[in-house]
């Protein structure tokens, strides 16, 4: 565990740079870390890091499959607003810990 | 001179032969976990794996109750082979065994399919196998891209970070 300064603020992050505090996070953190990710974060992955932080938040398992059918985006979009490894960036930049679903 | 350089996965060929649910989702977890992490990914189905791409029997897939050592009764006892051998009783552990994969919110295959075609993997029938079992490309999903060879297949496998995964 070590703490970063991002956007002006302290933040603790694993070492693989997750949050460890998910209160911590606002926009200006996100655009920071998304930045990290090599994104430019638009209105549209706004709306896929609140999804993620609301079904974060109330316990629920992430899955492609969950994303596709949230009403918020398809899969297809999501692949190409977070490319490379989808869900382990969109956490990352939603503040979230890293997901632990195989599928 | 010993080389200790580690070549990251970038690319994975994974390769379905059989029908079972089980075996057919081998390879479609692995598949959709790979194009999940950014690894370009193909999956080749061929024998008996054409089932799981093929529109008729693609969402009707079994788990095998006969010749399956690992079956187990519900609580954990041994599942006798004649046991799976009755009528009806193939039917009633695929529907269990579906169930318990809905509550981990694992997809049918097609949608597995449709999901892994999202990302960008690819998925790709066998010739020989299409020939012999008489299939032609409009019998097989929509996400299937084409009919291909052994030779193709390979010819696909190149660059150092390339595994070919048979499950």
């Amino acid at each position: 565990m070590t703490t970063k300064t991002i956007a002006g603020v302290n933040i603790e992050v694993n070492e693989e740079g997750y949050m460890i505090d998910s209160g911590q996070w606002t926009e200006e953190v996100a655009k920071e870390i998304a930045k990290e990710e090599g994104i430019e974060l638009t209105d549209e992955h706004f709306k896929v890091l609140e999804y993620i932080r609301n079904k974060v938040a109330s316990g629920e398992t992430l899955t492609i499959r969950g994303i596709n059918k949230s009403g918020v985006v398809d899969a297809k979009t999501f692949y190409k607003l977070f490319p490379g490894a989808p869900l382990k960036k969109a956490t990352k930049i939603a503040g979230v810990r890293k997901p632990e679903s195989c599928i | 001179m010993e080389n200790n350089e580690k070549v990251p996965l970038q690319k994975v060929m994974i390769i379905c032969s059989k029908a079972a649910l089980e075996d057919v989702y081998a390879a479609l977890v692995m598949a959709n976990g790979a194009v999940m992490e950014g690894i370009e990914t193909k999956v080749f189905f061929t024998f008996f794996g054409l089932d799981a791409i093929t529109k008729k029997t693609m969402n009707k897939l079994h788990t095998a109750t006969v010749g399956n050592p690992g079956m187990r009764m519900p609580g954990g006892l041994p599942f006798p082979t004649l046991l799976g051998a009755l009528p009806g009783v193939e039917t009633g552990v695929t529907k269990m065994m579906k169930k318990e994969m809905e509550k981990l919110d694992m997809p049918p295959v097609d949608e597995f399919l449709e999901l892994i075609e999202a990302g960008g993997g690819e998925i790709f029938a066998c010739k020989l196998a299409a020939d012999m079992f008489k299939l032609k490309k409009e019998d097989f999903h929509e996400t299937v891209k084409d009919i291909i060879t052994v030779g193709d297949l390979y010819a696909m496998c190149d660059g150092p970070g390339t595994q070919i995964i048979f499950t």
